[in-house]
């Protein structure tokens, strides 16, 4: 019965891609596009893992590496093609998650983030001391672009498409989950673990499963966001943008599919137009951090709508 | 009791749970003793027992989120302890808790809807792809869990929140919840707690009316005219060890329940 509004949804965000491919002429919008379309795929992922599944993770960064250097060094250095470097990528990006993801989420809370961050931090120092491998801190150059019936991708225009569509499709296939009656299991646990277990929910083997997919997510975003630039380096994937993913879901709201888009946009967008935030970015994206979860903690945008409710209910309580 | 008997494919007295000398302690304090009693398949027992007699850790025991440390429990044959909460689950026990443990930020009916989890099975990937068959098999889950919401009680309550029901009402979803997973054994951790005497009626006569669907239950309960009214069988537990097990008339009488309640000095 949601099938029709989805189907809506599914044409109205093709029609806004073919629109915007056709209106916008300058190439510095399609680069920021894509950032933010990159970012929305991390954002809705790691969204699944905090916002459904409770699991905080502050090592985000280091999948959405893995997926990245995973792309360029097959391609870069062994001349692999671009699509199957990306399969490959999130073969490694998922095993890791799996390894990891069995004694880290066996941790709660504090020791979790704790857990991942330390992982953020190791993955980023393989990134910059495998020399022979990443390049090191100045970064791996001559990644190719996808390829697409033996089209090079390799404008900024062709990657808006091609991160666009993919956004399209990871934004219906996350709906979908959290819809299902795995999403329903995960939201279950996130209020009561407990109860949860005693309705047949096994707890344990689904934050696995929502980490993975989480993972896979953020590789995937690493390889198009290597393709798309055809550089990466180590800078890309420390534990300071791990942060800011977290940001961006708190922002958008935790456990909203729609509010992570918002949260990725803004966040993304805000530091390219505030000249002074580039001096402050830590600074100021702690301060948002701490005011969106202080004040108000189900996200800007619900936050802002219950603001509004509220006065108005206040309003129509006084006439 | 007959007709119960042949819905299951199983005679009345036959053991449904056994416990066999548990055992369990805590850092040294001994919670429960060598506990062994059994409910059979159509059995409404009452586990009764002052304060901190061992009674929902024996709950906790049952349902694989507390292991024994001696004894053994058998739930149709098979041994429970050592398996996941889970796994337990969907052998078929089920309970509600002394403390509401809803999913306070879903609805009245989707809290149901997760009970029917461990019966139904759209994965990640089938649910991710929408495929055909998980929304037909989402909407026998949905009319399924509309369903229980109204055998006890809540029919037309399911859009609100789980959180916003007033006690006596959340109390009845939780039972509502445990049997969508269609158990044959329901763990009732003091479902009177907290509800006016109109309210203990009603919950009365559901425990009945679950009885007749072929469900045992296993009760935990403070109210003892509930108890005494509702029970087939009684199992007395003080400091975690069973000091009487009968009929309600029976362990009404017994002096060592009367000296446990009241003090030594009302049994002579």
């Amino acid at each position: 019965m949601r099938r029709a509004p989805r189907l809506i949804g599914l044409a109205l965000a093709l029609a806004t891609l073919a629109a915007f491919s056709l209106a916008v002429r300058n190439t510095y919008y399609y680069t920021l596009v894509n950032q933010i379309g990159i970012n929305i795929i991390l954002v809705v992922g790691l969204n699944l893992l905090i916002g459904y599944a409770g699991q905080i993770s502050l090592g985000h960064a280091a999948f959405f590496g893995l997926g990245a250097y995973a792309s360029g060094i097959l391609t870069a250095t062994y001349q692999v093609d671009p699509w199957l470097a990306l399969v490959a990528g999130l073969l490694l990006s998922g095993a890791v998650a799996l390894l990891i993801g069995i004694p880290a989420l066996k941790l709660k809370g504090y020791y979790l983030a704790m857990a991942s961050l330390g992982f953020g931090i190791i993955v980023y120092i393989i990134f910059t001391q495998l020399s022979s491998l990443t390049g090191g801190p100045s970064g791996l150059i001559g990644i190719p672009s996808l390829k697409i019936a033996g089209h090079s991708l390799n404008s900024p225009q062709a990657n808006f498409l091609v991160i666009w569509l993919t956004v399209t499709l990871i934004l219906l296939l996350s709906l979908n989950i959290v819809d299902s009656r795995v999403g329903r299991a995960l939201r279950a646990i996130h209020d009561s673990d407990i109860a949860a277990q005693a309705m047949g929910v096994n707890a344990p083997r689904l934050k696995l499963l929502i980490f993975v997919v989480s993972a896979l997510y953020a590789s995937l975003a690493g390889s198009l966001f290597a393709y798309a630039s055809n550089f990466i380096a180590p800078s890309s994937f420390g534990v300071m943008f791990s942060i800011k993913l977290v940001t961006m879901v708190v922002v958008g709201g935790m456990a909203s599919i729609w509010g992570s888009l918002f949260g990725a946009a803004v966040l993304t967008v805000l530091p390219e137009f505030l000249a002074f935030f580039h001096d402050y970015e830590i600074v100021i994206f702690g301060l948002i951090l701490m005011l969106v979860m202080i004040f108000l903690p189900r996200g800007l945008v619900r936050g802002l709508l219950d603001l509004w409710e509220y006065r108005q209910w206040k309003q129509s309580g006084k006439s | 009791m007959e007709a119960v008997g042949k819905i299951l494919n199983t005679a009345p007295q036959d053991p449904l749970l056994t416990l066999h000398h548990v055992s369990l302690s805590f850092g040294g304090l001994l919670a429960v003793k060598d506990v062994s009693f059994t409910v059979t398949v159509g059995q409404i027992k009452a586990l009764i027992g002052p304060n901190g007699a061992g009674k929902t850790t024996l709950f906790n025991l049952i349902t694989g989120i507390l292991t024994p440390e001696q004894g053994a429990i058998l739930f149709q044959g098979q041994p429970l302890q050592g398996m996941a909460p889970h796994a337990i689950a969907a052998r078929g026990v089920s309970r509600t808790f002394q403390i509401v443990q809803l999913f306070n930020h879903m609805t009245a009916l989707e809290n149901v809807m997760v009970g029917r989890h461990v019966r139904t099975r759209a994965g990640l990937v089938a649910g991710g792809l929408r495929l055909p068959w998980t929304r037909r098999e989402e909407a026998a889950i949905r009319d399924q869990a509309d369903a229980w919401l109204a055998f006890v009680g809540l029919g037309g309550r399911g859009a609100e929140r789980a959180a916003n029901l007033p006690l006596g009402h959340q109390r009845l979803l939780e039972i509502a919840r445990a049997l969508a997973t269609e158990p044959r054994l329901l763990l009732l951790d003091e479902p009177a707690a907290g509800l006016d005497p109109v309210e203990t009626d009603r919950l009365m006569e559901l425990i009945f009316a679950i009885r007749e669907r072929g469900i045992s239950i296993l009760l935990v309960e403070h109210d003892m005219s509930l108890t005494m009214e509702v029970a087939d069988d009684i199992v007395v537990l003080d400091y975690g060890s069973v000091i009487a097990e009968g009929p309600p008339r029976e362990v009404q009488r017994n002096p060592a329940v009367i000296a446990a309640y009241l003090g030594t000095d009302w049994a002579q």
